[in-house]
């Protein structure tokens, strides 16, 4: 097995007072891609934001390659690596599609890239993102987010509230991202055949608790839907 | 110019900084102790700007670091914190130069007027429009082209998101308050050429320029510009009639007024989405 990409050791963590995750431990190996599925409510968001560094942990650590990255800030992380795609759509809405993309790099061929992958932005580069549908800002997200070139790519629900043509666009692009074995990928999905369809290894969260995990692909469907039903 | 400051760091980040008009008054004195250094009247306004822009920016980016980096979650503890800033610098002032203002003489080159439309301009004046106009263009322009303009833009419309794509939002921070504050003591300069220096005269410009950027629109320029504009004449009216202390209440109900009415100010941008 390779060597772990991003390991979250032990980790409690929550908002104020309020504890969120309980104990908990995951794993991606480097080159793999890992599923966090449960009901809403469970914590899987709240683990993302602790692998990227959006929120402090209460006790355990974060290691990402092989680094103790616990109490790092979260553009130190980036720098090192990590990709975030957040849940929502997240954009600049007063900058453009254009700008967007240029705050991660202004390297024009490297633009044209990620273009190549997300066609459909082309021809919306000097529109102001908050005017892009939101199928067209998660396109712009994911790609703002492949532009920085992360080893370790985290997306949180990114076909969440979009419209079925644009999540057949996106899901094809992230089963292309994970097949290509070159990163990592942590993702978040509510559609549990999408996701095991693209990872290779999945976590079942319940109450704050991973309380379930195998290797991922369609075969598990069945064993995931049982964790999830409980 | 005061206001432009102030459409950074209040526009921009949030932060009240009851304190920038005493970066006025800062940019001011290193007029006037520029003056003192190079006699040579002609020359040391050319170096008196630059050099008030960097002493009022680390002034500026001293009091971020020191005290407000603390504080940006509470816009009241800010404003409280920063008028006690305020008095320190105003008694420090006060201390060092006396609590008379000196006058700074003006280069021979901004005596006289000129006729623009019929009316005699003095070319003090001109001189003012022509440099918060220069500062404008600059500003804008950084905002726009920049690299770090984006940066700031980008901080200012979602932190965690910018930190997350890997801005370094403390940098933006602090960079931001030290061209606010900068800008400040540039406008500064312009204020000692027509009115000396004073420990106090920056508290007569912060109202006004509060009222310019609240009515411009947070973080909007040409909000903030046709405001300007439009308090100043505004302002110019009002002291025809009343006091100008009356003119100074006025002001300040009116920011009231428009914080109650029209919170985000003459000036908002579409967006698609509530986020």
């Amino acid at each position: 097995m390779a060597e772990p990409m991003l390991e979250l050791v032990g980790v409690t963590a929550g908002y104020g007072r309020s504890t969120v995750l309980f104990d908990v431990d995951v794993s991606v190996p480097k080159g793999g891609a890992a599923a966090v599925m449960g009901h809403n409510g469970a914590g899987k968001t709240t683990l993302l934001r602790v692998a990227v560094g959006l929120i402090p942990v209460k006790s355990g650590t974060v290691l990402l390659d092989g680094e103790d990255v616990t109490k790092m800030r979260p553009n130190r992380r980036v720098r090192k690596g990590l990709g975030y795609v957040p849940q929502g759509q997240l954009c600049f809405p007063q900058m453009t599609t254009m700008e967007n993309l240029q705050l991660v790099s202004n390297v024009r061929s490297e633009i044209d890239e990620v273009l190549d992958t997300f066609p459909a932005l082309t021809g919306l580069l000097s529109r102001p993102a908050g005017l892009l549908s939101g199928g067209q800002r998660q396109q712009l997200a994911i790609a703002r987010t492949l532009l920085g070139k992360p080893r370790l790519l985290i997306l949180d629900e990114p076909t969440e509230g979009i419209q079925p043509n644009v999540v057949a666009e996106i899901e094809e692009v992230i089963v292309e991202l994970t097949a290509r074995g070159d990163f990592t990928v942590l993702l978040v999905e509510q559609h549990v055949g999408f996701a095991l369809r693209s990872t290779d290894q999945y976590y079942v969260m319940e109450s704050g608790r991973i309380t379930g995990s195998g290797a991922g692909g369609e075969n598990s469907l069945d064993e995931v839907r049982a964790a999830m039903a409980v | 110019m005061a206001a432009l400051g102030l459409t950074l760091t209040f526009g921009q980040m949030g932060v009240i900084n009851m304190a920038n008009g005493e970066f006025l008054m800062v940019g001011a004195y290193v007029a006037y102790l520029t003056q003192q250094v190079i006699t040579a009247v002609d020359l040391s306004i050319v170096f008196a700007l630059p050099m008030a822009f960097v002493v009022a920016g680390l002034l500026g980016l001293l009091l971020e670091v020191s005290v407000i980096q603390w504080m940006y979650q509470r816009p009241l503890d800010t404003l409280l914190a920063t008028v006690g800033v305020s008095l320190v610098l105003q008694q420090l002032a006060q201390d060092v130069f006396g609590a008379q203002g000196d006058p700074v003489a003006a280069p021979g080159w901004l005596d006289g007027r000129i006729s623009v439309f019929g009316y005699e301009w003095p070319h003090r004046q001109l001189f003012t429009i022509v440099l918060a106009l220069v500062a404008l263009g600059a500003l804008n322009a950084v905002l726009k082209y920049s690299s770090f303009g984006r940066q700031i833009r980008a901080t200012v419309q979602n932190r965690q998101l910018a930190e997350t794509l890997g801005v370094s939002t403390r940098n933006v921070d602090r960079i931001t308050f030290f061209l606010g504050s900068g800008l400040a003591g540039v406008g500064g300069v312009a204020i000692a050429l027509i009115s000396g220096t004073n420990p106090t005269l920056g508290t007569a410009y912060i109202i006004p320029a509060f009222l310019v950027v609240v009515v411009g629109g947070v973080g909007q320029l040409k909000g903030t510009v046709l405001a300007a504009w439009a308090v100043g004449v505004a302002t110019a009216f009002l002291t025809d009639w009343i006091s100008g202390s009356m003119a100074q209440v006025i002001a300040f109900a009116l920011v009231v007024i428009f914080l109650t009415i029209r919170p985000q100010g003459l000036f908002t941008v579409r967006t698609r989405s509530l986020a």
